[in-house]
């Protein structure tokens, strides 16, 4: 990569992949896929069950290397660079990470300074100072010395987020950050994500709830069978006929009453009016 | 959250009380050492093993502590160490306090190795058994089915549980072949296979103290050069991984290394139980942190070790081998495990 097409990525999309293949054992999950991550906004992986949006986040988190293709994360292959400088550009967190029994909250969110540390240099004032900052952002500094376990779901998930944030990066991937959270604490998660876009971060995550991806993000990813069907603005991406293809799912597609963005309205067997059939 | 402290260019998280924990853990297994050295045929004072083994003692006692008594003190310590290391390691990397190497197999594939060559060998056992070719053939047995454990458990990367499962299972494949090894062979190698099983220190002599000492400093240096990438393993590898690590290599060095641990400590003092499991599991308790601690560890595997064999010769009617001793302590120790995470489950 030459300094100008580096400057030029740094205009473009920060995280790219390019002709990706991924697949585990014999089986492929994903087949020559193209995408681009715009900077600074709130990017979201929906699809069905096993359509490979996880498999496709941590291939671009390089959890996973492709069978084929690149990703490119500021210009460069991510497979030739050092684990450690991808970890100081980019944060990871998992689908529910556990954390060891009795480990305390400022614990957790110090080892998110791990990238920057060494053997020798395993803690300053810096990493103090950021750990500090990452627990007052997501609202956990309160609960510092409590154990992780002990926390409910939710304030569990800030947890994570928190020691995501110490790492320093501003290119976040979350993968399914709502799991096993009720609709109140999922609301609060995600309230805490747009706080991050905010304050500047690029973030990309995967979701199970459309109506929440549609509220959160600025740019969809729609995938099924491990292929994108469709990208863009929530506004442009989610139609009625889109989420049949998609998800084989009947909807009806209406103008949120509370926010910008258009509204899912899934219709099932029973339960709906006779005007509605 | 933990105040740092800087000397020049290093700097590490300042916790007072589990550094005050190693520093009396320290203080216990030395002196526990001392006192496998004081005892035997005849008490040495304390005072004077210390000034001999420093280099300053007297003439009458240095062929009784140097010659006779040092070695297997010496043995005590080294296996303790390598023991309480390499449990540390194994249950922090599998996640589960279980995952010790007596019950991921290791110890017993040790064994296996050793009896039978302790009993195809026929009249020559004496000869072998105070050579370096049974410590070597039981390292080689030890790794060999650490290997196989792994492999067998191995599916798109390490579960806990998984290998836990598989390391019992092989484990009793290689208890089989070892009875089976016993109940066929010579009445006289298997009084002497037996003894060996049970894990003692008697008998020690410079050759094999010497060979395990030193293969366990150098993987004592291999596993403290690790401890830093070690740490986010705690997390699992997903989380490791996101922090830069490059877990699939951390985690087959650092294994190695507690299989290789686990290996030498068999060949100090035979295949002593519990004493991996127990240790890192007392020291975590001990030092109130939330993972194995290693240095904490393999202190504790130290004093575990000498103490038991210092109480099985002093305060018991007949003088046992160590093993004995820390499977009468370890087997409580396993089922209060067992019955927490048990207590755990159901809440």
């Amino acid at each position: 990569m030459t300094v100008d097409e580096r400057g030029g990525a740094a205009r473009g999309p920060r995280l790219a992949a390019r002709e990706v293949s991924v697949g585990y054992g014999g089986r492929t999950v994903i087949d020559g896929l193209d995408v681009a991550i715009p900077p600074g906004v709130i990017t979201t992986i929906i699809g069905p069950n096993g359509c490979g949006k996880s498999t496709l986040l941590r291939t671009l988190s390089r959890l996973l290397k492709p069978s084929a293709g690149t990703v490119v994360l500021d210009g460069a292959d991510i497979t030739g660079l050092k684990a450690r400088d991808v970890a100081r550009k980019l944060g990871l967190l998992p689908q529910a990470p556990v954390a060891p029994e009795g480990l305390t909250v400022a614990d957790l969110v110090a080892r998110g300074r791990h990238p920057h540390q060494s053997w020798l240099r395993q803690w300053s004032s810096d990493d103090a100072d950021v750990v500090r900052r990452a627990l007052e952002m997501t609202g956990v500094a309160d609960l510092a010395d409590r154990p992780v376990d002990a926390l409910s779901g939710g304030q569990r998930q800030r947890v994570w987020i928190s020691m995501t944030l110490a790492q320093g990066t501003d290119l976040l991937l979350l993968d399914e950050p709502t799991t096993y959270l009720d609709l109140a604490h999922a609301i609060d998660v995600l309230d805490l994500v747009d706080d991050l876009h905010e304050a500047g971060r690029t973030v990309v995550m995967v979701l199970h709830d459309l109506n929440l991806a549609t509220r959160y993000s600025d740019n969809l990813v729609v995938m099924r069978d491990g292929a994108i069907l469709a990208q863009g603005h929530p506004r442009d991406v989610i139609t009625a006929e889109l989420l049949r293809e998609a998800f084989g799912l009947r909807a009806e597609v209406i103008d949120d009453p509370v926010g910008d963005r258009p509204l899912i309205v899934p219709i099932g067997r029973a339960h709906t009016l006779p005007r509605q059939v | 959250m933990a105040p740092g402290v800087r000397l020049g260019r290093v700097s590490f998280v300042w916790r007072p009380w589990p550094v005050l924990v190693t520093l009396l853990l320290a203080a216990a297994a030395f002196l526990v050492f001392c006192l496998s050295i004081s005892f035997g045929d005849f008490t040495i004072a304390l005072p004077r093993v210390i000034a001999t083994i420093t280099g300053r003692g007297e003439r009458v006692d240095e062929f009784v502590i140097m010659d006779l008594r040092l070695p297997r003190a010496l043995a005590g310590l080294v296996a303790g160490i390598a023991l309480g290391l390499s449990g540390a390691i194994t249950q922090s990397l599998a996640r589960n306090p279980l995952a010790s190497p007596d019950v991921l197999g290791i110890t017993t594939g040790a064994g296996a190795v050793a009896v039978f060559l302790v009993t195809v060998s026929g009249g020559t056992t004496a000869a072998i058994m105070s050579s370096v070719g049974l410590s070597a053939a039981a390292l080689a047995g030890g790794l060999g089915t650490g290997v196989l454990v792994y492999v067998l458990a191995w599916r798109r990367g390490i579960d806990g549980m998984r290998l836990v499962l598989i390391g019992i299972s092989v484990s009793a494949v290689m208890q089989a072949i070892t009875n089976w090894l016993l109940v066929t062979a010579d009445i006289r190698d298997v009084a002497r296979a037996q003894a060996w099983l049970v894990g003692s220190l008697a008998d020690r002599t410079w050759n094999e103290v010497w060979v395990a000492t030193c293969c366990g400093l150098a993987l004592l240096a291999v596993v403290a050069a690790a401890s830093f990438q070690f740490k986010p393993m705690h997390f699992g590898d997903e989380i490791a991984a996101g922090l830069g690590v490059r877990h699939g290599r951390v985690r087959a060095v650092l294994l190695l290394c507690a299989v290789l641990l686990a290996g030498v400590a068999v060949s100090a003092a035979g295949p002593v139980p519990f004493v991996a499991l127990v240790a890192p599991q007392a020291a975590m308790r001990l030092a109130r942190r939330p993972t194995p601690p290693l240095v904490a560890s393999g202190l504790v595997g130290a004093l575990l070790l000498n103490g038991s064999d210092v109480l099985a010769r002093t305060a018991l009617p007949v003088a046992l081998p160590v093993g004995v001793v820390t499977a009468a302590i370890g087997g409580p120790f396993l089922v209060y495990l067992l019955v927490r995470a048990n207590l755990r489950k159901a809440a």
